[in-house]
């Protein structure tokens, strides 16, 4: 009886084993690194309605974050500042400048500029900014150092995993609460003995249970 | 061996000689014959019977689609579940195909294990019978947990919220049990359908048939190494699945024992749902085999000694699973635990006692029969009687689920019946579990012709010699 296949067809399961074998590690690769929130999520910068420099306000003239986002201390959602706040300073200086142009009309027609939210959490995720602000948590853990920023982006993934890294683990992310918002802190020598007294006194004891952010 | 030799005589002698087996295949066959009576099914035309019983059962496939379409788009709401009933029909129709398909591979692996040589004509067809079982049982608990986007999360996979399932949990167990148990079963029917497969490749004509056949014979020329390569396979692939047996439903019993509810939380349960199992799987598997071996006239291959001893195996299990139901009473009672005795008490006189009574009728009377040599041989009876047995294995695992409605605060107390949405789900499986089972009848050997042929007299090396 004719053979039914080539010689050649002897090498088909071993070539199908491989290509197979390929396909499948090439496919959890692919998902591992363009799937991760590192990927997907890192880096996003939109532009906003007002060209609003973080580096030159909170940076070159120093603005304590809470001037502006004054709720963080003791809501459990950081605010965007009003146009009131902006024009605090803005009805005396700049007031001829292009750029605030926006700022101006807003003031003037009662009408909130719609600025666009870069750290957006999932609905189902309870994230209270209070809460890690008085335990002494900087900003910059999360927000990255926002006062060289020319145009403020998201640095940390703010992925479940990267949460649970910090609440199983909080000592190297905890500061004094008055140098919170302070970009340039640098530890102490002492950071583990007051870190130690510090949760002791403030009785912290972050939670990893489900319930804790999805209510 | 020595059986396989006195086969000659065996017909006549079984009369005067109970001890003596009957013959494994009757009327006069030879190698050859048996490749002619089952390569001609899996090999003539298409017929319209065919055709028009594949489009009705494959319509019933579309209701099961619809019905899951449905579901994804609307959510568990059209379903007659609420707390505190969250598990309804679905849990059900899960665990009544997983019990069904529990037959093939007892069939398969522990028989071929205990040397049991009646499994060969059976074999081939109630593996195949368990895998479509199992296919539709997985779709249950996938469809049944909501969110059914998020549905790879039943899967320990890494991923970025560091969440992975609880280890703790039989659900997950189960996640493990189920597709170690459908894997397992697919590779060991493979196996078995390697030689057949290779007897198709040879006789056919065209020439894609003949590729396609070749390819998945993977080169078997039937050689005395490849026999013995694939002897010792199968006996691996009958070890591993042989545990499989016996932890798949304990696994699943596990899902309703490890919790906390009332007249589930026993350690019955791993025994009788295993009994349970192998019960309404036999009662499957004699159902179909009643309508196989009329349809395309394999009664010389399914005897009706075959079927006589599947009646014992399900007189037995039956009578475990009626022990078990009574040993649960007996422990509700002996324990004095209040909670235990109104759930039990409960079931068998509460507002589901129509669902109780039925599953007792079905599945502790109804196998009694065949207590009686003329009606365990009696196709009628066997297959009123099987019919009996899967119905009665539904409504226990009913019985089961249905225990939630009555929880520990009255006031959620309520009557729970399933909707239309949940009915047509469950017809919708037979239709997929048919259409599958008629693809099988048309394109693969029903009866494993290498296996049947080696129970036959010629088979033995002893056979007509003298030494």
């Amino acid at each position: 009886m004719a053979q039914i296949f080539p010689k050649a067809a002897n090498r088909l399961p071993l070539v199908t084993a491989l290509v197979a074998g390929l396909v499948v590690c090439g496919a959890v690769g692919f998902f591992w690194y363009y799937g991760a929130p590192e990927y997907t999520d890192v880096g996003y910068r939109p532009d906003q309605p007002v060209k609003y420099s973080h580096k030159v306000h909170a940076g070159n003239m120093a603005i304590d974050c809470r001037y502006c986002h004054t709720t963080v201390e003791w809501s459990s959602k950081a605010n965007v500042p009003p146009t009131r706040t902006c024009m605090n300073c803005h009805s005396l200086v700049g007031q001829d400048l292009a750029t605030l142009e926006l700022v101006r009309s807003s003031w003037e027609e009662n009408e909130p500029i719609e600025w666009i939210r870069i750290h957006d959490l999932g609905d189902y995720a309870y994230f209270n900014h209070a809460a890690h602000v008085r335990v002494g948590v900087g900003c910059i853990e999360c927000h990255g150092n926002v006062a060289e920023m020319e145009i403020v982006q998201q640095v940390e993934p703010l992925s479940m995993g990267w949460c649970l890294d910090c609440h199983r683990s909080p000592d190297e992310y905890l500061r004094p609460p008055d140098q919170v918002t302070n970009m340039y802190w640098v530890k102490p020598d002492n950071h583990a003995e007051w870190v130690t007294a510090w949760k002791e006194t403030m009785n912290i004891n972050p939670p990893e249970d489900c319930s804790a952010c999805h209510h | 061996m020595k059986t396989l030799r006195r086969r000659a005589d065996a017909s006549a002698a079984t009369a005067t000689m109970p001890w003596v087996d009957a013959p494994l295949v009757s009327g006069t066959p030879s190698f050859g014959s048996i490749t002619e009576d089952i390569s001609r099914v899996a090999e003539r035309p298409t017929t319209i019977t065919w055709l028009a019983s594949l489009g009705l059962v494959g319509s019933f496939a579309l209701v099961l689609l619809i019905s899951i379409g449905w579901l994804f788009y609307e959510g568990t709401g059209i379903w007659g579940i609420n707390v505190p009933t969250a598990w309804g029909w679905a849990i059900v129709n899960f665990v009544w195909w997983v019990g069904i398909g529990h037959a093939g591979t007892l069939i398969s692996a522990i028989l071929f294990l205990f040397r049991q040589k009646w499994r060969t004509a059976i074999n081939r067809f109630a593996e195949a019978m368990t895998i479509f079982a199992v296919i539709c049982a997985l779709i249950f608990p996938g469809i049944h947990v909501g969110r059914v986007w998020v549905v790879y999360w039943m899967f320990p996979l890494p991923n970025q919220m560091l969440m992975w399932p609880n280890f703790r949990s039989p659900l997950l167990w189960d996640v493990f049990a189920v597709s170690i148990y459908f894997t397992v079963s697919l590779l060991f029917w493979y196996t078995g359908l390697i030689p057949d497969l290779a007897t198709l490749r040879d006789r056919a004509t065209g020439k894609i048939r003949r590729a396609i056949l070749g390819i998945l014979s993977m080169g078997w020329r039937g050689g005395n190494r490849q026999w013995q390569h694939y002897e010792l396979a199968y006996l691996i692939l009958a070890g591993v699945s042989t545990p499989l047996v016996l932890s798949v439903h304990s696994v699943v019993s596990t899902d309703f024992a490890v919790s906390m509810i009332p007249g589930w939380h026993t350690t019955i349960f791993p025994p009788y749902f295993v009994a349970g199992a192998i019960f309404s799987g036999f009662a499957m598997v004699l159902t179909l085999a009643i309508i196989v071996r009329k349809l395309f006239h394999l009664e010389d291959y399914f005897t009706i000694n075959h079927l006589e001893k599947m009646n014992i195996i399900m007189l037995v299990t039956g009578m475990m699973v009626g022990y078990a139901y009574s040993c649960e009473f007996f422990i509700a009672w002996y324990s004095g635990n209040v909670y235990e005795t109104f759930a039990f008490v409960n079931r068998a006189t509460g507002q589901y006692a129509w669902a109780y009574w039925t599953m007792v009728l079905c599945n502790v009377i109804s196998p009694q029969v065949f207590w009686f040599k003329n009606l365990r041989r009696n196709i009628v009876v066997m297959f009123i009687a099987s019919i009996f047995i899967n119905i009665g294995m539904w409504f226990e695992r009913f019985v089961i689920v249905i225990t939630l409605s009555q929880d520990f605060l009255p006031s959620s107390w309520d009557y729970y019946s399933p909707t239309l949405w949940d009915i047509l789900t469950y017809v919708g499986s037979f239709g997929l579990f048919f259409s599958l089972f008629l693809l099988f009848c048309k394109f693969v050997p029903v009866v494993a012709m290498a296996e049947v042929k080696g129970v036959l007299p010629e088979a033995d090396p002893h056979h007509g010699g003298s030494h």
